[in-house]
């Protein structure tokens, strides 16, 4: 997928290993990603994004005329998410590894997802709409897009480690 | 442009919904699979500890690029809605970049994003109903703001 030269690259730039736990459950999970909105875009025309949803499903419980404008799509949005929560739960069930729970603070989440929830619909998408989608339709502001949370996050989740918050 | 243009009629085909939910269950898999379900390989990836996460990513934009790309050229439009097939093209404003900061900013304190938010609640991840939950109040926040004209600096009133 990435070739053998960025890969040589990536290993001198990093000083520890790279990939710690090998590169194929990503590589799989990534083509299943891939696989997952390509299902819904040949079948559709549309290009399913995860963060949509949020608006969307507020649309149900409020009049405000911003989320109005996802009323339309807001029913198949509930289902592409029930989708992808059975996904992962049919996935956890296979494996028998029981249920897993993170030890990343509440109050971490709590924060961290305000902060997303206002990031992601602001900027017009996330990992995915302009992660995959975006980045597949070679939009350049998707490109923009993802090069600002990414490079934004790696800085604050230095900070974060710099800071010593665990868990 | 403003959303997908899905008008309702359209969600009457008997296998629009079946669809989705199948596009829904591969996505969720490849997202358990990969362990993007997991807030802490996705901070591992961003502390520079693993970089698996570029495989996951890139990996769905590869499959996507070429699927995006063929099917304007090879197909007509989509069996299920009639839409035609297009690239997922927004208009370039500060916001893409503000907005993208302020996800990012999150996303590096909490390590979710909201499709591996949704998936980590399908692996037994009861606690990231902290940060669902706090998803919901910021996409209600940022909504609450951009429903009211305001004359502040950042309001804006024009549509995305």
């Amino acid at each position: 997928m990435l070739p053998l030269e960025t890969l040589a690259l990536l290993a001198d730039v990093v000083p520890a290993e790279p990939f710690p736990e090998g590169i194929a459950h990503y590589a799989v999970g990534g083509l299943l990603v891939g696989l997952g909105v390509t299902v819904i875009y040949l079948g559709t025309g549309i290009a399913a994004g995860a963060s949509t949803f949020l608006e969307s499903t507020l649309s149900y419980g409020s009049k405000l005329s911003r989320f109005d404008r996802y009323r339309a799509s807001r029913d198949w949005r509930v289902v592409f998410t029930v989708g992808i929560v059975a996904g992962a739960a049919g996935y956890q069930l296979a494996t028998g590894d029981g249920i897993w729970v993170t030890e990343v603070a509440w109050w971490r989440l709590l924060l961290g997802g305000i902060l997303v929830g206002i990031g992601t619909r602001l900027g017009k998408g996330c990992t995915s709409g302009h992660g995959v989608c975006g980045v597949g339709s070679v939009s350049g502001t998707s490109f923009i897009g993802v090069i600002s949370f990414l490079l934004v996050a790696i800085v604050t989740a230095h900070l974060v480690m710099a800071a010593g918050v665990t868990p | 442009m403003s959303t997908d243009g899905v008008r309702q009629e359209h969600e009457q085909h008997p296998l629009f919904l079946a669809l989705v939910f199948v596009g829904g269950l591969l996505f969720g898999v490849g997202l358990a699979v990969s362990n993007m379900a997991q807030p802490e390989v996705v901070l591992s990836f961003l502390q520079f500890a693993d970089f698996g996460l570029l495989f996951v990513m890139f990996g769905a934009a590869i499959v996507t690029g070429i699927v995006f790309f063929g099917a304007p050229r090879v197909l007509g439009s989509a069996p299920l809605t009639g839409k035609p097939y297009e690239r997922r093209l927004k208009e370039l404003d500060r916001n893409v970049v503000v907005g993208g900061g302020i996800f990012g900013v999150g996303w590096g304190l909490s390590g979710i994003c909201p499709g591996a938010a949704y998936a980590s609640l399908g692996i037994g991840n009861y606690a990231i109903l902290w940060g669902i939950v706090g998803m919901f109040v910021g996409a209600y926040v940022q909504g609450y703001w951009r429903s009211t004209p305001t004359t502040s600096s950042v309001g804006t009133t024009k549509a995305d």
